[in-house]
């Protein structure tokens, strides 16, 4: 096949690609329900619930905590089957190996995430909630680009019309990009303590700049603090881990807007690359008023709830940028290798 | 004849020394000033089985003070006695959900000794223990049906403030202290405590509030109760 030639655009496919991804990002706002309600054990058995099979669980039942988790696991079945028809769809009719292959992943990825999630229920295991919640997240990043990839907007890259983006710019973003999912494994560690909000302030943190974190500070952190939801003790590592989310906001926050003046320079204010880094920059700002608001309305779980679904559109936002601007620096090799072009035409000159 | 003198020498002997009799330590626990306001329990608004209930929304129960500032839910015990444990043969305890809500929300139990988890609510709970990681004791999580068997639990290893928790209603807490022995107990909300038939010695006597810290003092048991009382301040 002609890497050059353009692959003919398969729209129903597209489309149910996007509706996949959109409804993924729905399944982790009904994830990230169950965590800000504390209800991820409020269904004590997996897979079934209360003994019924999940999808004879009667509505009547569906009281208090267990709304949230049962339906988040209604809905990630229905994600899980969405996957499913989108994978073998792509291998049937996608004409690139590639994209046959990452429909492969996303159905072991989405299978895995269910096997995660129900296993942290049985098993008890706060660490795998932690899992969970990372690869959520990264499924959702893969559905994006499964979607992405499926649409024109990438077709264009083949025909060869998109301009170069500079290496620094490039390793500029990727290099955010990282930062910003390792503030989600932070937020997810954070959240999946159990143990509210570690600090109850800002911008201080219990009163100070830096706080104190020796153990009379934390049982006296402890004792005032007069619990209303069933949290875990405080921790110094809590409070510590806190702390180094806050301090990594603010690297974020520099580097999206570093991305956006250099767009600007590089690429020009018309450029495509430009508009979304500035439409990341807007989520990011976004994202730091949603992180005070959440300390602020004591950790209100529709406020930490939007938090981490922002934070997902931030991760995407970052990751599609490179996904475009690896792909449109690559320089078309005769035989059309993998998404990050770049790295493709390196590995088939090799 | 020698016979009948030696029981006699030996029944004079017993008579004349005194026994040590096994007594209880007594006391009252008192909160000297206002406590923190608790908090209305808002989350348990939206949920109708719950507020059924209640003629108003309940509020935490962290500090549990009287009028005159009689200290209830101050978990008091004696340190140093581990090994001591009876609990395989003591009278289950018993914790029951009533109104979405814990009761009592402060327990004390044995290492070993039953804890009956009881749901006198007309709705679903999870009963849900979380010891510390490094306790030894092991998580639990079950579902309990309205109406349904009682659950019963016991925990091998001493831990202070080992958490139950309902993750269908969120607000729904109890701490249990586990100790080895069973020189414990937990003050009422007249503020009173008694610690039952504790061997003559000296001891270390703890009093233990979540919120309101720990503090210990020195006691010595002879053969009448030995009385001790502890006075907690608002955290500073």
């Amino acid at each position: 096949m002609n890497a050059n030639a353009p692959v003919k655009i398969n729209r129903p496919l597209h489309w149910f690609a996007i509706a996949t991804a959109i409804a993924t990002f729905l399944l982790l706002g009904a994830g990230g329900l169950v965590t800000s309600h504390e209800a991820g054990m409020s269904v004590p058995d997996w897979p079934n619930s209360y003994g019924y099979n999940m999808f004879a669980f009667p509505i009547s039942k569906w009281t208090g905590g267990i709304f949230y988790e049962h339906t988040h696991r209604l809905w990630a079945s229905a994600v899980g089957l969405m996957t499913t028809i989108l994978a073998v769809w792509l291998w049937l009719r996608d004409p690139r190996k590639w994209m046959k292959w990452l429909g492969i992943i996303a159905f072991f990825g989405v299978v895995a995430q269910g096997v995660l999630g129900g296993l942290r229920v049985t098993m008890h295991m706060n660490s795998l909630g932690i899992f969970h919640g990372v690869i959520a997240q990264t499924f959702f990043v893969l559905m994006c680009a499964i979607a992405f990839f499926t649409g024109g907007i990438w077709q264009k890259k083949s025909e060869n019309k998109i301009s170069t983006v500079p290496r620094g710019l490039r390793s500029h973003v990727l290099f955010v990009t990282i930062l910003i999912f390792l503030q989600l494994i932070l937020g997810a560690t954070m959240r999946h303590q159990h143990a509210g909000l570690a600090i109850s302030d800002f911008p201080l943190a219990h009163g100070k700049i830096w706080p104190d974190t020796n153990p009379d500070a934390i049982a006296r952190y402890n004792q005032e603090r007069m619990e209303v939801m069933n949290a875990n003790p405080i921790t110094a590592f809590q409070v510590v881990l806190q702390m180094v989310h806050r301090i990594v906001a603010i690297v974020i926050f520099t580097g999206v807007a570093a991305a956006v003046g250099l767009s600007v320079k590089r690429l020009g204010k018309k450029d495509l690359l430009t508009k979304l880094s500035i439409f990341w920059f807007a989520l990011i700002i976004f994202q730091i008023v949603l992180g005070i608001a959440t300390i602020w309305t004591n950790k209100a779980a529709d406020v930490a709830t939007a938090h981490v679904l922002v934070g997902a559109l931030s991760l995407v936002t970052g990751a599609l940028w490179c996904i475009i601007a690896f792909g449109h620096s690559a320089k078309l090799s005769e035989t059309e290798t993998a998404p990050f072009g770049a790295f493709g035409t390196f590995a088939a000159n090799k | 004849m020698i016979k009948i003198l030696s029981i006699f020498l030996l029944v004079a002997t017993l008579a004349a020394t005194p026994v040590l009799r096994a007594a209880d330590i007594v006391g009252t626990v008192t909160f000297k000033g206002t406590p923190p306001a608790e908090i209305p329990l808002t989350q348990m608004e939206d949920n109708a089985d719950c507020m059924a209930m209640h003629k108003e929304t309940p509020t935490t129960h962290h500090y549990v003070v009287g009028k005159n500032g009689e200290f209830g839910n101050v978990t008091v015990y004696l340190q140093g006695m581990d090994g001591k444990s009876t609990g395989a043969t003591a009278a289950p305890a018993v914790l029951d959900q009533k109104g979405c809500l814990y009761e009592p929300t402060i327990l004390a139990v044995q290492t070993g000794q039953k804890i009956t988890v009881k749901n006198s609510d007309d709705c679903i709970h999870n009963v849900h223990a979380i010891p510390s990681p490094t306790s030894g004791n092991q998580e639990v999580n079950d579902p309990q049906q309205p109406g349904g068997a009682d659950l019963t639990y016991s925990f091998p290893k001493p831990e202070m403030f080992l958490k139950f928790q309902c993750d269908v209603h969120p607000w729904m807490f109890a701490w249990v202290s586990v100790f080895d022995h069973p020189y414990f107990c937990v003050s009422g909300t007249d503020g009173k405590f008694t610690i039952k038939n504790v061997p003559p010695g000296k001891y270390t006597i703890v009093a233990a509030h979540r919120k309101a810290g720990e503090q210990t003092q020195e006691v010595e048991v002879k053969d009448a109760n030995a009385t001790v009382n502890f006075t907690f301040e608002p955290p500073k």
